[in-house]
C-alpha cells in the first residue's frame, strides 16, 4: 500500500471509531446531560439565587461584581473537565480492564496509538459540547446579575479548544492509569481536589493573602482553565496573563496526552 | 517462507519479578487454506503465540510474517489481513449487534453503505437477523462467539486466528461452533485455532502441533501424530473361544505388533492397517469372531507419550 493509501485507511478508521462514539453519545444524550447539568446547576442554585436571597452573598471583594459573574467560567471550566473524566476516563477504564471491549479497537487497521488519541479528541468534544450546555444555565439561573463579555473570540475559541483538549487528555490518562475498582478513590483523590482548587469559585489573583496556596494550585490544569475562561468571559475580572494559560494548557495537553498515550499503549500490548 | 503465516524461533519473556518465559523458540509454518490446531494445556504459551502473530504481544525475539509481511514492522497492513477471535467477549457492549458488525467494517474503511450490507449478511448468515438490534449481553455464550466470529471475518480477512473458540461452551454450542469453522474454511480461509481440546484439535485441523512450555513438540497431520504413538491402530476381537494357534498366527501377520488378551476375546496393537483386518478376520472365523472394534490412538496419547502428563493436568 502507498503512504498516501496507508494514511487513508488510517483515517477511514479513525473516523470509524469517531462514528462509534457518536452513536453512544446519542444513544446515552439523556444521562450525559444529566450528569452535565447536576453540578453546575445546584451550585448556581444555592450560591447565586438562594443566598443572595437570604441575604448570605459571598462577596467578590470587587466594586459592582456579582459572585454569579466568578461562578460562570469557572463552572463551565469544571463542565469540561468532569466530561474529559466521565466521558474518557470511566468507559476507558473498564474496557481495557474487565470486559477488553477496546481490543476490537487496538485490532483496527491503524496504530494502537491513533486509538488512544481519538478518546482524547472525542473526549474534547464532548468536553465542548459540556461547556456549551453548562453556559446558558450558569447564565440564566442567578437572581443576581451576569456580566459575560467576550473581549475577544479567537482568545475564546483558542482558550475552549486548549481547554478541551486538556480535559480530554487528562481522561485519557487517568483512564489507562486507574483501574476499574480504583474509581471510586479516584474520585476522592483526584476529581474532588481537582475541582475544589481549581479557581473555579474565586478568580486566582484573589488567592494572594494565601501565597503557598496560590502557588500550590499552579499544579491544576483546571487552573488554567477556569483563568482561561475568565479572561475570554469576563475579562474585567483579574485574571492570568494570557500567554501564561495559553501556554500551560498547551504543556498540559501534551504532557497528560503523552501519559495517556503511552499507558495506552502499555494497557493494550504486551 | 511461502506459508500464510509463518513463525520462527519466537520467544517472549515478561520481565518480572518473576520473570516469566511464555515462549522459548517457536517454530510453526501454516498454509494458506489449512485449518492448524494449536493443541497445549493451559500456559503452554497458545494465546502468546496468538497475541504476537495478531500484533497485540511484542516477542522478545524471533519474528512472525503474516503473508510475508512483518508483524513488528507493518501492524497495521497485517490487522488488514487477519481475523481476531479472543478468548474473552469482547464485543461492545455499548452497540447492538448490528452495530458492532457495522462500525468494525467502518473501522476497516468500508462506505456505510457495504458496511450496512455486510453487516446484514453476516446476521442472516448466523440467522441472528431478528437479534440485530439486541445488545451483546443479552446473548447466551455460543452465540456471542458467533458475533464475534462474524465481526472477526466481517473484513474479509485472510487468516482468522480464533483462541479457545469453545471453552465454556455448552456440547451443542460447541457443535454448532466447529460446523461455522470448518464453513469458514471451505470459503478459504485460512484458520488457527487454539486448543485444550485434543477432540476439538483432532476433528477440525489439518494439522496439527502440540505446544508444552513455550515450546512446539511435535507437528503433522493428526493421523501422522498418532502414528508417532508406535501402535497406529488398537484391533479389539470379541471371539467365542481363543486359544494359543491364534494368538502366534496373529502375531505372524504382517503389521501386527502386540497381541494380548483381553476380556472377552484379543486386543491387538498393529502399525498401519491397510489389508491387516481382512486377514485378521480370516484368522479369527474360526475361533467365533463376534465383534471386530477398530480404534485409533488419540491426540492425548500422544501428548502423554511426549510429556507424560495428561492434557488437563
Amino acid at each position: 500500500m502507498s503512504e498516501h493509501g496507508r494514511f487513508r485507511g488510517y483515517a477511514a478508521a479513525f473516523w470509524g471509531m469517531v462514528l462509534r462514539d457518536l452513536t453512544v453519545l446519542r444513544r446515552n444524550l439523556a444521562p450525559f446531560v444529566t450528569r452535565t447539568v447536576m453540578n453546575p446547576l445546584l451550585f448556581v442554585f444555592i450560591f447565586t439565587y438562594v443566598l443572595p436571597r437570604i441575604g448570605q452573598s459571598v462577596q467578590t471583594g470587587a466594586a459592582g461584581v456579582t459572585y454569579a459573574t466568578i461562578l460562570v467560567p469557572g463552572l463551565v471550566a469544571v463542565g469540561m473537565v468532569f466530561q474529559g473524566i466521565s466521558a474518557v476516563a470511566l468507559p476507558l477504564s473498564l474496557e481495557l480492564g474487565a470486559t477488553r471491549e477496546i481490543e476490537d479497537r487496538v485490532l483496527a487497521p491503524l496504530p494502537v496509538e491513533l486509538v488512544a488519541i481519538e478518546k482524547l479528541v472525542f473526549g474534547a468534544a464532548q468536553g465542548i459540547l459540556a461547556g456549551a450546555v453548562v453556559f446558558p444555565l450558569v447564565y440564566v439561573v442567578p437572581a443576581t446579575e451576569v456580566t459575560v463579555r467576550v473581549a475577544s473570540w479567537p482568545l475564546l475559541v483558542s482558550v475552549i479548544l486548549l481547554a478541551s483538549l486538556t480535559s480530554g487528555a487528562l481522561g485519557l490518562a487517568l483512564g489507562t492509569i486507574v483501574r476499574p475498582q480504583q474509581i471510586g478513590l479516584m474520585f476522592a483523590l483526584v476529581v474532588v481536589p481537582i475541582t475544589f482548587l481549581g479557581c473555579v469559585y474565586y478568580p486566582w489573583a484573589m488567592l494572594h493573602p494565601i501565597g503557598w496556596l496560590k502557588l500550590l494550585v499552579l499544579v491544576n490544569p483546571l487552573v488554567y482553565m477556569s483563568e482561561g475562561l475568565r479572561a475570554a468571559l469576563t475579562p474585567d475580572l483579574p485574571h492570568m496573563p494570557t500567554l501564561a494559560f495559553l501556554g500551560a494548557l498547551t504543556g498540559a495537553t501534551l504532557l497528560l496526552g503523552a501519559i495517556g498515550v503511552r499507558a495506552f499503549v502499555r494497557r493494550t500490548i504486551s | 517462507m511461502s506459508g500464510a503465516l509463518v513463525v520462527e524461533r519466537l520467544a517472549k519473556r515478561y520481565p518480572g519479578p518473576p520473570e516469566i518465559t511464555a515462549l522459548s523458540g517457536v517454530d510453526l509454518e501454516v498454509q494458506p487454506g489449512e485449518i492448524f490446531g494449536l493443541l497445549g494445556p493451559n500456559g503452554a504459551g497458545k494465546t502468546t503465540t496468538v497475541g504476537v502473530c495478531t500484533t497485540r504481544v511484542r516477542a522478545t525475539s524471533g519474528r512472525v510474517l503474516v503473508e510475508g509481511i512483518d508483524v513488528r514492522v507493518r501492524p497495521a497492513a497485517v490487522k488488514r489481513r487477519i481475523g481476531v477471535v479472543t478468548q474473552q467477549n469482547t464485543l461492545d457492549r455499548s452497540c447492538t449487534l448490528h452495530e458492532n458488525l457495522y462500525f468494525h467494517c467502518r473501522f476497516f474503511g468500508f462506505s456505510r453503505g457495504d458496511a450496512r450490507a455486510r453487516a446484514d449478511e453476516l446476521l442472516q448468515r448466523l440467522r441472528l437477523s431478528d437479534r440485530a438490534g439486541a445488545l451483546p449481553l443479552t446473548l447466551s455464550g455460543g452465540l456471542a462467539q458467533r458475533v464475534q466470529i462474524a465481526r472477526a471475518i466481517a473484513h474479509r480477512p485472510h487468516i482468522l486466528f480464533l483462541d479457545e473458540p469453545t471453552a465454556g461452551l455448552d456440547p451443542q454450542s460447541r457443535l454448532a461452533l466447529w460446523e461455522l469453522v470448518a464453513e469458514l474454511r471451505r470459503d478459504g480461509l485460512t484458520v488457527l485455532l487454539t486448543t485444550h481440546y485434543m477432540e476439538e484439535a483432532d476433528r477440525l485441523s489439518d494439522r496439527v502441533a502440540i505446544i508444552d512450555h513455550g515450546r512446539v513438540l511435535v507437528t503433522g497431520t493428526p493421523a501422522e501424530l498418532k502414528r508417532t504413538v508406535g501402535a497406529g491402530t488398537v484391533i479389539q476381537v470379541r471371539l467365542a473361544r481363543s486359544d494359543a494357534d491364534l494368538l502366534v498366527a496373529l502375531r505372524g501377520l504382517p503389521g501386527v505388533r502386540e497381541v494380548e488378551e483381553a476380556p472377552g476375546g484379543l486386543r491387538i496393537l498393529a502399525q498401519g492397517r491397510d489389508g491387516l483386518l481382512s486377514s485378521l478376520v480370516e484368522a479369527a472365523i474360526p475361533y467365533g469372531l463376534q465383534d471386530v472394534a477398530v480404534a485409533e490412538p488419540t491426540l492425548e496419547t500422544v501428548f502423554i507419550k511426549l510429556t507424560g502428563r495428561d492434557l488437563r493436568e
